[in-house]
């Protein structure tokens, strides 16, 4: 399935050519607002680089089961004989593909634009989005399945995902605080221990539920 | 040559909100058996298609296929089943290879080269096996899905409007493949709206209107005429 979306794409270039005009278009809008202000930067700058992320990831993610729609396919996934939750996890690691491949260029786009030295911290910001993006897909692709079949999906896809994403958010933007501030992690460590708890919360659901909601 | 039912569907009511679009359907289908059935726009042939298929839960009544029941033992009917509808279940960006690739690993088929190239040298599409379906037309996609069919040696098949959008000779070729199908001892269910040539693979007609199946009969004693008839008198009478 992740092999399957990922050729796809790579051969259509839909999601990741959106994404990245996105992300430039994103980028531009911060730096005119935050201007190069390294007080103000070093504070709203970890929100801002989530916030990025999760925009753009909102927009990569509520595609992931519109391929299946498009090409007809929904109805052959189901009627296909076999455990369900291959196919989550399938979606789930396509998805996580993309995201890191996003995260990446949004993340070199940040550097680029505020001019920022990520290298000391860079190791812990990875470990970072590891984690906050295995909960952002993990919970993003079992609700892009939820509302894939549904007329108002574009609205209801984010109104379902943001309110449920708070705790990887909250725990990521607080660790990526810490990380900026040159904080060790273990000042943090009771928000990187939500952000698994969250992580493996939302992937043991997913696979639970994910059969129910293909069949809807 | 007609054997045991291996399609059953009996007291079959499904209901849309206030509509009640199927009404206590009783069908039989058999091993080596095709039933083609009719009916007029929203009659409910797709609908029942789509419960015999898994897809759709009934309201009252119950769906059996080799014996096992349609929403109680659902992933153990689409180990015997396959469908052909309006979309061939094919991605576009893929090649046809690929696509066979896909659909064999999820469910667990063989899917080793030699097996793939001989289901789609099956179809008569092995020198178009590394080229991308977008560029495929209607008929050479609906190769693809068959080979795909193929591949899952389903003891059913149910199609809905198998023949739309094909030109004679993809017409004729799968008129060919659907008989070797049931030759074989396999179950066809077919959807159509036409009167044409694809009635003559139907060992039986099945006509439904309001509801119900207005008229069941063997097909080869009628001439296309003489289904317009029946067709015409038995939708006017349900309706």
């Amino acid at each position: 399935m992740a092999w399957k979306d990922l050729l796809t794409e790579r051969r259509s270039k839909e999601t990741l050519n959106s994404l990245l005009f996105f992300s430039v278009a994103l980028l531009f809008v911060f730096q005119f607002a935050i201007g190069m202000d390294r007080e103000r930067m070093g504070a709203v700058l970890p929100g801002l680089l989530w916030l990025a992320f999760i925009l753009s990831g909102v927009l990569g993610l509520g595609r992931v089961f519109l391929i299946e729609r498009e090409n007809d396919c929904w109805e052959g996934l189901l009627l296909t004989p076999g455990d369900k939750s291959a196919i989550y996890l399938g979606k789930l690691a396509g998805s996580l593909a993309l995201m890191l491949v996003v995260e990446v260029m949004v993340l070199t786009l940040f550097v680029v634009f505020f001019n920022l030295d990520v290298g000391p911290i860079l190791p812990g910001l990875l470990l970072l989005r590891a984690l906050g993006t295995l909960g952002f897909c993990a919970v993003g692709t079992l609700f892009a399945a939820m509302t894939a079949q549904v007329r108002a999906r574009e609205l209801l896809f984010p109104v379902l995902l943001l309110p449920v994403l708070v705790p990887v958010l909250l725990a990521t933007v607080k660790t990526t605080e810490a990380l900026f501030l040159h904080e060790p992690l273990t000042e943090v460590s009771h928000w990187l221990k939500l952000l698994a708890a969250a992580d493996v919360i939302y992937l043991v659901i997913g696979l639970l539920t994910f059969d129910f909601i293909l069949e809807g | 040559m007609a054997g045991d039912p291996l399609i059953r569907v009996s007291g079959l009511v499904r209901v849309f909100g206030a509509t009640r679009v199927l009404d206590g359907v009783d069908l039989e289908v058999a091993a080596g058996e095709a039933v083609a059935l009719l009916g007029p726009n929203g009659a409910g042939k797709t609908t029942l298609l789509k419960i015999v298929s898994t897809l759709l839960r009934p309201t009252r009544g119950t769906a059996t296929v080799c014996g096992l029941d349609c929403v109680r033992q659902a992933e153990a009917v689409r180990g015997v089943i396959d469908l052909v509808a309006h979309g061939s279940h094919v991605y576009e960006d893929l090649t046809a290879r690929e696509n066979l690739t896909f659909w064999a690993n999820l469910a667990g088929w063989p899917a080793d080269r030699d097996t793939l190239t001989a289901a789609l040298a099956d179809v008569d599409l092995e020198r178009h096996a590394d080229a991308r379906v977008r560029t495929f037309s209607a008929g050479m996609k609906r190769r693809v899905a068959l080979a795909r069919v193929g591949l899952g040696h389903p003891r059913v098949l149910l199609l809905d409007e198998p023949f739309a959008g094909l030109d004679q000779r993809a017409r004729k070729w799968l008129e060919g493949r659907l008989e070797t199908f049931k030759a074989g001892g396999g179950a066809l269910l077919l959807v159509t709206h036409s009167f044409g040539r694809e009635l003559g693979l139907a060992d039986r007609l099945a006509i439904l209107a309001g509801g119900r199946i207005a008229l069941d009969t063997p097909r080869a004693a009628l001439s296309p005429e003489d289904v317009q008839r029946l067709y015409v008198g038995s939708t006017e009478e349900a309706s």
